[in-house]
């Protein structure tokens, strides 16, 4: 039972991670309904940018956090400017596939860029263990999980509350309606990946504090995963997002500690795969009705 | 106040308006009354810059507008509710209405203007908490109504306001039609109610193929012998 528990731990602070990444790709598919594929990328580049704040500037956790998802706002903000923003008019396959361009662009730049080896993380936060009756704690997991939670609380408020969330909204729902409201629809769709971005480059940070280490192909299977994360919890939705990284998250460190650990990535995809035979809307998505 | 000069628009390979000219003068109801396809909402989507015109001009107060995109042309006060209604469904009734006034900056008038909409249309304002998609038709298309209003227009292009409504609803969305013109607002409506919208207009454009084939005061082209059969149903007047 104990053991169950600390693994519950550790599975909410690894979906916490995903949950961040995952909101990212639904909030871009509710207004693009375009997969971003370089969203794990970005990821990745705002990882790195938080090991330069630490490492180059001795920045502190929260500093170097921020600086990070500045720079990844701008990133995906400029990603959507020259990537896709010209194929707005075009087929849907012809963004995906440029999306994976701009993936496999950012990838093999960070390898030539920031070489290929990994790199130790800085401890931005000491670690300290923290006793809970049987349950022992790494305070790393607990940062984790604050630091995504005031994120995603801060988020929902930016989407529900504000004038901008507003028109993430309308324009998520019919483009052109929007724009007879006076919205521009450029601007809000530039809002909304600097938004992204910004979170995933606060899960990059995160990792790396975690894990200690980073390299520049360490967004290929988180961004993988949180993609799935995202179609589990019914992609577009963003509760969705959120429920469908914390059930990814322990799905996977379930199967580690009781299956094996070879199995960790298939589960997934085992998930993925089972969704969309059975839910292909997802957790809690609603199935697609036509309403006249 | 508005002028359309030559007008083509083109979908994909079709051409749908082929040079129209129309004038609206500030004050009026102006119809555009034509049979399905006829361009009508080809016309009103040009004016608000959801579609480029090929070729021609669009002015508000001269100034040209086919070069503006949408969003710029609502701050210029011109106001556009879309046919079948398009409210955001899974918005609130009152989200709906603050979007309206997305384009504008002064709370407490747009606070004011709120409490206006819920005069106008008590329904909504039992239902601002509401999510627009349980409305019923009759009450989207006030809520859609409302929402133009939140702009403060002074053009408001309206389309097919009457469609798909008990006889009761249209009677109603008629008379208020009437009712924002006298407040000062300009209108531009498209209608395949041709019987109702040549009643409440001072003037008609009909609309044929992408092309005017007539117009003039609403009450002569009522009488129009062409118009009569094609658009009114024979001898129903």
């Amino acid at each position: 039972m104990v053991e169950f528990l600390q693994q519950i731990i550790n599975g909410l602070s690894l979906g916490s991670i995903y949950a961040l990444i995952a909101l990212g790709y639904t909030m871009v598919y509710g207004i693009l309904k375009l997969i971003n594929f370089a969203h794990g990328d970005v990821y990745m580049v705002g990882a790195f940018a938080g090991y330069y704040a630490a490492a180059v500037f001795h920045w502190s956790f929260v500093p170097a956090l921020l600086f990070a998802m500045a720079g990844a706002a701008v990133l995906g903000v400029a990603i959507e400017r020259i990537a896709y923003r010209p194929l707005r008019n075009a087929t849907r396959i012809a963004t995906l596939i440029t999306a994976i361009g701009v993936s496999l662009l950012l990838e093999n730049l960070g390898i030539v860029v920031l070489h290929p080896e990994p790199r130790a993380f800085p401890d931005l936060v000491q670690l300290r263990m923290v006793r809970l009756g049987a349950l022992y704690i790494n305070n790393r997991q607990l940062v984790i999980v604050l630091v995504a939670t005031i994120l995603m609380i801060a988020l929902q408020w930016v989407v529900n509350r504000t004038r901008i969330g507003q028109a993430m909204r309308a324009v998520a729902e019919d483009q052109d309606t929007a724009r007879l409201m006076g919205i521009n629809v450029d601007r809000v769709i530039s809002f909304t990946f600097a938004l992204g971005s910004a979170l995933a480059a606060a899960a990059g940070v995160l990792v790396g504090l975690y894990y200690g280490r980073i390299d520049p192909l360490m967004g290929i299977m988180p961004g993988l995963k949180a993609f799935v994360a995202a179609v589990l919890g019914g992609i577009g939705l963003i509760p969705g997002a959120m429920v469908g990284g914390l059930v990814m998250g322990v799905a996977e460190v379930m199967v580690v500690a009781f299956l094996s650990s070879t199995w960790k990535d298939a589960v997934a995809f085992a998930i993925l795969i089972v969704i969309l035979l059975v839910r292909p809307s997802g957790l809690l998505g609603r199935a697609v009705r036509e309403k006249v | 106040m508005l002028t359309l000069e030559g007008l083509h628009v083109y979908y994909g390979g079709i051409h749908a308006l082929k040079g129209i000219s129309l004038m609206v003068e500030e004050g009026e109801i102006v119809t555009l009354i034509g049979a399905n396809g006829a361009g009508k909402s080809t016309t009103l989507r040009a004016i608000s810059g959801l579609v480029r015109p090929r070729s021609g001009r669009i002015l508000f107060e001269q100034q040209p507008l086919h070069t503006l995109p949408a969003d710029r042309i609502v701050r210029l006060g011109i106001t556009h509710v879309p046919e079948g209604r398009r409210v955001f469904a899974s918005l609130s009734v009152r989200e709906n209405l603050q979007l309206g006034a997305y384009s504008r900056r002064d709370r407490g008038e747009i606070t004011a203007d709120l409490h206006r909409v819920y005069e106008l249309f008590p329904r909504l304002g039992e239902r601002q908490n509401q999510s627009a998609g349980t409305l019923s038709g009759g009450e989207q298309q006030m809520l859609a109504i409302g929402r133009a209003l939140m702009a403060r227009p002074r053009l408001l292009l309206l389309d097919e306001p009457s469609m798909g409504l008990a006889p009761l609803l249209v009677m109603e969305i008629f008379r208020i039609i009437k009712e924002i013109n006298h407040g000062g607002t300009t209108i531009l409506l498209v209608e395949q109610n041709a019987n109702q919208a040549l009643r409440v207009a001072h003037r008609a454009y009909v609309l044929q193929s992408g092309e005017i084939v007539r117009e003039g005061p609403a009450a002569e082209v009522a009488q129009d012998p062409e118009v009569r059969r094609a658009y009114l149903g024979g001898d129903v007047a």
